[in-house]
């Protein structure tokens, strides 16, 4: 996705912040910015518009109930860029070391809206990515799990060693075009089945 | 400067030695959310028991728990009023935006009820044979009766409202149903509302019922608008309920300041759990600043004098807050690892050794045991231990937590999501 085509919502009560921070976004070129002044009815907002990036004020007692939303829909694959009047460069480089895609806009000058949002979408570009390698390692432990235990199966029940034990397994995934960890798992289902 | 630091955690096995370090400033701002579980954080503050360590409380009001969490993990904040549940999330890598976080020290138990409005707690009476005095378990057994025959006569299901994904609320009104046999995912509507606004959303009949922290289920029972069915010691006494949260690298760098402040708020926590001492705190907290509640919701909620409705029925319960008694702020790992149980059964996680072990590192006793001397603690191989298993401390539906068996203990539970059954069989 171009960065330019990002959808962006933004949540803030208090209208003229809001039009500040929608200004700073199609100042930086962003044309699908989406404001609304309150939370009633936001989650079929956020279920149309399906947002790339949530901007949301601070004070605002909803964010736990958007919290829940993302935990509801497993979309909580979203930076959430949140801003209030008060704060300090410092406390945003301090953001950025802990890793957290939330962030606090100073001064509110519409130019500052951007920066942030860079940082947030960068931020949580490099979070998503860990989290997708983790995953990645988990299902490829997984899956070595699995081909051990097929193999401790076909050894007992057809009486091979584990070298032959293995080369049957990856004999058939290429036979049948599949991944030896799902020729695997089929083998582990069958001998549930069987003994 | 690394080195001037390691010798500071290597001398640290006394309390609180008066002198000045290199950890920097002592002035620590805290973030709370307006309810009366923060009071020992409140009480360390207004009266004293920080400053005796040479520790400034800045206590910095919040509205969300994702705001807490969220400048906590930026250094907003250095240390929070939170969750029992949020350190264990944090640790698991749940929710939006999860950094590290640990907690040294629980605030207490108790505090927590469940709300039903007055409406739906009428038809709970007229259509079943539920009467005022019922126990929680029959109170969830005539809502499930209800909820059945609304389902027949495909009338929309009751919305719930608990303050967080993550919190002790959410999860137990989830045993509260389940146990009364009401699937949480599919016979009623969960919602999130901010505890000062349940009372409203009640009134309004934007939800049916909630479960929150005091003084809000009080505060819409003396309204008329709510019948309290079940509180938190019904369902489980032992259940920590918020946490002093704070980074581990924070803790790490500032281990004296840490102890300090674990000493000023275990002296705090004694400090609130003597009922002379009720009228003080409840001035304290009824004060804007804090939760703006009325003095004499906060003091009768502070003796556990509850009225249940505004028809006059009362129920007393002994030590309905904990402040410090029976090691209440002793963060027992045994107890992160329920937690964690439960967001496995109601699918926010997956059970995997992995994930158990770093959900039994959120809670960190050994940090407790550092400021406060083996003396203040409870015997070492009680941190992981059977939960639920002696009296006056049972489940309310007399289940036992071995937390060395928590696919046993979860398969054990009728009601429960389909998430857990997958997780489940990988596990197996």
């Amino acid at each position: 996705m171009a960065y330019l085509d990002l959808t962006i919502l933004v949540i803030d009560e208090n209208a003229i912040r809001a039009s500040i921070i929608e200004e700073g976004l199609r100042e930086a070129g962003h044309a699908k910015v989406t404001v609304v002044h309150e939370v009633n009815g936001i989650a079929r907002i956020i279920e149309t518009l399906q947002p790339d990036v949530i901007f949301i004020d601070l004070e605002n007692p909803n964010r736990d109930m958007m919290e829940h939303l993302f935990q509801l829909t497993r979309t909580v694959a979203r930076p959430i860029a949140m801003f209030v009047d008060r704060s300090d460069t410092a406390s945003i480089e301090a953001a950025v070391d802990a890793g957290v895609s939330a962030y606090i806009v100073d001064g509110l000058k519409k130019e500052r809206v951007k920066p942030i949002l860079d940082m947030a979408v960068s931020r949580f570009n490099a979070f998503s990515r860990l989290q997708r390698e983790l995953a990645d390692a988990k299902s490829a432990l997984e899956e070595r799990k699995i081909v051990e235990r097929a193999k401790g199966i076909l050894m007992k029940m057809r009486g091979l060693s584990e070298e032959q034990a293995f080369a049957l397994l990856r004999q058939t995934a290429m036979n049948e075009k599949r991944k030896i960890g799902d020729i695997a798992q089929s083998v582990v289902t069958a001998a549930g089945l069987l003994m | 400067m690394i080195t001037k630091l390691k010798d500071l955690s290597g001398n640290n096995g006394l309390a609180a030695p008066a002198r000045l370090t290199g950890e920097g400033s002592r002035i620590l701002r805290a973030g709370f959310i307006p309810l009366v579980d923060a009071s020992v954080l409140i009480a360390a503050s207004e009266f004293g028991f920080a400053r005796k360590e040479g520790i400034i409380l800045d206590l910095v009001r919040d509205v969300s728990w994702a705001n807490v969490r969220d400048r906590l993990a930026f250094g907003h904040f250095d240390i929070a009023h939170m969750l029992s549940p949020m350190p264990v999330a944090a640790m698991l890598g749940l929710g939006s935006n999860p950094s590290p976080t640990i907690t040294p020290f629980s605030l207490g138990r108790g505090g927590n009820a469940i709300t039903l409005s007055t409406t739906l707690y009428a038809r709970m009476r007229q259509e079943t044979s539920l009467i005022e005095t019922a126990s929680a378990l029959d109170n969830a057994l005539a809502l499930a009766k209800v909820i059945l025959g609304m389902k027949a006569r495909g009338e929309p299901l009751p919305t719930l409202g608990v303050t967080y994904p993550f919190s002790s609320h959410n999860y137990e009104v989830r045993y509260w149903l389940a146990a009364g046999g009401i699937d949480p995912d599919r016979d009623v509507k969960l919602v999130v509302v901010p505890p000062p606004m349940t009372s409203d959303a009640l009134a309004a009949g934007a939800i049916d019922g909630f479960c929150v922290g005091a003084p809000w289920n009080m505060v819409a029972s003396e309204r008329g608008v709510g019948r309290i069915v079940a509180v938190k010691q019904d369902i489980w006494p032992s259940a920590p309920e918020k946490v002093i949260g704070m980074r581990p690298e924070w803790a790490q760098t500032h281990p004296e300041t840490v102890s300090r402040l674990i000493v000023a708020l275990d002296a705090a926590a004694r400090w609130c759990d003597r009922p002379d001492n009720h009228d003080a705190l409840s001035e304290a907290l009824a004060n804007s600043r804090y939760i703006a509640a009325p003095f004499d919701i906060i003091r009768r909620v502070l003796a556990g004098e509850f009225n249940l409705d505004d028809q006059g029925n009362l129920r007393v319960i002994d030590g309905y807050f904990k402040f410090h008694a029976d090691f209440a702020n002793y963060p027992r790992p045994s107890q992160a690892l329920w937690i964690y149980s439960q967001m496995v059964r109601w699918g926010q996680a997956g059970l995997s050794s992995r994930d158990r072990t770093g959900a039994a590192s959120a809670y960190r006793p050994d940090i407790y045991r550092l400021a406060l001397g083996a003396s203040a603690a409870p015997l070492l191989d009680d941190d992981i231990r059977i939960e639920g298993d002696m009296d006056g401390d049972r489940f309310m539906d007399g289940q036992i937590f071995d937390p060395t068996r928590i696919a046993e203990y979860l398969a054990a539970f009728p009601v429960r999501n389909s998430a857990f059954d997958r997780a489940l069989g990988d596990e197996l």
